[in-house]
């Protein structure tokens, strides 16, 4: 066992620190209250390389492992959620390319990615298709060696940002689930279009917006994987994401945390600072103890990812119980903060609705639980 | 064919410095007997101005072609400073360290330099941030002017190079004054310049391949009376923090009693 980082991951978070502390930590307030996307973080993480952590090397990416990627995404996320979601959503569409695309789709599509001239991003979600994610309504009908998809899709994280967009559609209605296949898809495509952007409680700049296929004609070299693979590469791809998704809730526990370490020793009431009193330290000691869990639950998942071991129960927890104490330690920051919590004039209301949504996405605290199960009781 | 060595179209020097970071401030520590800061007790970082002149000088370079090399004058561990340039996108660095430069004031420190800059060979132009924010002499850069006897901008805002020349434009106190100069010449940035860049995630991994060249006192040709203590007119007599004012003390009531007392105690001290 080794918790220390490497030499390599010191000097990159290190560098990444500053960007964050003077780059996207003093914007997080802004960004949140015009709902305006925030493409200078997006064009700064571009600039810096850091959509191409994952990606290989001869794709133009620098090939490191998704442990570093963790660690990156967690710094972002406590600066900016927003960020975090944005590269982290990116991510769902890199990763999938590089686990199943063929040379040619590589060669297409991630250079782009890992430069950040392109967003990624993947579609699955409709509103009949959430948790019950076999249950996808778009069609792709076969037609002349072409693919015609017809359908919507609804809440698709970096939604018309995205160049490059995974889609997920049914070549096979009877077969549910088993008929499902997986789509590479460019913004722009004939008969693709955007419709409604989400309001949200809150991360109001992330984009959550509608797809809409109409008619639209893909060639039969965009299919991932293979036709009718579909629900692996969707389920592949969640796993995956399942360690960002988590990353950026523990983010927002860190932020929170700190804020309310900070306020909780100036904060003076009846001539001392809150934080000399017993039941604000158990807070805070149940906050910081949660965050420490959280955070090694989650990079040992990467890790196993990184090794190329199954890593997806503990991906699951990671995302289950990180946001679960996301929620839990930004809802006692606002405590911590009283009456001040509660007001818009201090971060911790916002950390705690952006928390909210990571119970959430990418399968919901009950979805994981029962992936959980799932896995637990098939071991003897 | 040309016989001429091919030379590139732009060689841009810049002399940087590592500086304590100001917002470790509370945690620098001075050395009450030799009156200088104990280095370790505070982070290093390049000096603010200098990474303007970095940037300036890579976005020239990346313009014009050519080779940016960055110089240091300092203790080993300013080789940290000179790996950030590098990570920015700077070709080479070169640290010029040695225990006997210790103590070096800007004549001294001008005077090394210069010599380190000469070793390096020939360049078009030479960068420096208009001061550091240890020191805050802005000395350094026109005392190099001076060493290597060619011309210098100071406090430029703006440059812009046309084949041999160079158009600045000085922040003065109250005005802003357009020059011109041939090349090579020297120039010292203000932070309106330019944003300097972060180093990108390639710089960075490629900027630990990159070699730091360190050079003693004794790698370069230098006249041992000019450099060091020796070499150094101004001496530091006494470094102090000043001591903070006595809080004053606050009258509160209603106004016209407030009023009396205050006179009463203005009166007991003999103010008027």
């Amino acid at each position: 066992m080794d918790f220390t980082l490497s030499s390599d991951q010191r000097m990159i978070l290190e560098m990444l620190d500053e960007v964050c502390e003077k780059e996207f930590a003093p914007r997080a307030d802004e960004i949140s209250e015009t709902g305006e996307f925030p493409s200078e973080n997006v064009k700064k993480l571009a600039e810096l390389d850091l959509f191409g952590i994952t990606i290989p090397k001869e794709f133009g990416g620098l090939g490191m492992d998704y442990a570093t990627w963790t660690l990156i995404a967690e710094r972002i996320s406590k600066a900016c959620a927003t960020t975090g979601l944005i590269f982290g959503a990116n991510l769902l569409c890199s990763y999938p390319l590089e686990e199943y695309g063929t040379e040619e789709q590589k060669k297409k599509f991630l250079p782009p990615l890992a430069s950040g001239q392109s967003l990624g991003a993947f579609a699955l979600t409709e509103p009949e298709a959430g948790s019950d994610a076999g249950n996808v309504q778009t069609t792709a009908r076969k037609e002349n060696g072409h693919f015609v998809l017809n359908g919507t899709k609804i809440f698709i994280t970096n939604g018309e940002v995205a160049d490059i967009y995974i889609v997920i559609a049914s070549t096979d209605k009877k077969s549910g689930p088993r008929g499902l296949t997986a789509f590479l898809l460019e913004k722009g495509t004939e008969g693709f279009s955007f419709g409604q952007h989400f309001e949200k409680m809150g991360l109001s700049a992330l984009p959550n917006v509608e797809l809409i296929f109409n008619d639209c004609r893909v060639p039969t070299s965009s299919v991932l994987l293979k036709e009718r693979r579909g629900f692996k590469v969707a389920m592949g791809t969640f796993a995956a994401g399942r360690i960002g998704v988590g990353i950026g809730a523990l983010g927002i526990a860190e932020a929170a945390f700190e804020k309310a370490r900070a306020y909780a020793k100036e904060r003076v009431q009846f001539g001392r600072p809150i934080s000399s009193f017993q039941a604000v330290q158990h807070m805070l000691a149940d906050m910081a103890t949660k965050i420490e869990a959280a955070k090694y639950l989650l990079y040992r998942a990467a890790w196993h990812l990184d090794r190329g071991e199954a890593f997806e129960q503990l991906a699951s927890m990671g995302k289950l119980y990180a946001s679960e104490v996301a929620m839990e330690v930004t809802t006692k920051a606002v405590q911590v903060f009283g009456g001040y919590g509660y007001m818009k004039d201090y971060p911790v209301e916002r950390y705690m609705r952006e928390a909210k949504l990571f119970e959430i996405i990418e399968g919901t605290s009950e979805i994981q639980r029962g992936i959980i199960a799932n896995l637990i009781l098939k071991e003897r | 064919m040309n016989s001429q060595p091919e030379r590139p179209t732009m060689d841009i020097v810049v002399c940087i410095k590592q500086v304590p970071d100001t917002e470790e401030l509370p945690h620098i520590r001075v050395n009450r007997e030799t009156n200088t800061l104990v280095r370790e007790s505070a982070k290093g970082i390049i000096n603010p101005f200098d990474e303007n002149a970095i940037e300036e000088a890579l976005r020239l370079r990346d313009a014009k072609g050519g080779r940016v090399t960055v110089i240091s004058m300092g203790p080993p561990q300013a080789e940290e400073a000179l790996r950030k340039a590098l990570a920015m996108g700077a070709d080479q660095a070169v640290l010029i360290s040695d225990s006997s430069l210790a103590g070096s004031d800007t004549l001294a420190t001008s005077y090394t330099l210069a010599m380190g800059i000469k070793k390096i060979g020939s360049f078009s132009l030479l960068i420096l941030g208009k001061q550091a924010i240890d020191g805050d002499t802005a000395q350094v850069g026109p005392g190099l002017a001076e060493w290597l006897r060619i011309p210098q901008i100071t406090y430029a805002r703006k440059i812009e190079i046309n084949g041999n020349k160079i158009r600045a434009e000085r922040a003065l106190e109250d005005a802003f004054e357009k020059v011109e100069s041939t090349l090579p010449c020297l120039v010292t940035v203000t932070k309106e310049i330019n944003i300097p860049r972060y180093p990108s995630l390639k710089g960075l991994l490629s900027a630990k391949k990159k070699e730091v060249l360190v050079w003693s006192a004794d790698d370069l040709t230098l006249d041992r009376k000019r450099i060091g203590l020796e070499g150094s007119p101004t001496w530091v007599i006494k470094i102090f923090t000043p001591e903070a004012p006595p809080k004053g003390e606050v009258l509160a009531g209603e106004m016209p009693e407030v009023a009396d007392r205050l006179i009463e105690k203005l009166r007991e001290r003999e103010v008027f």
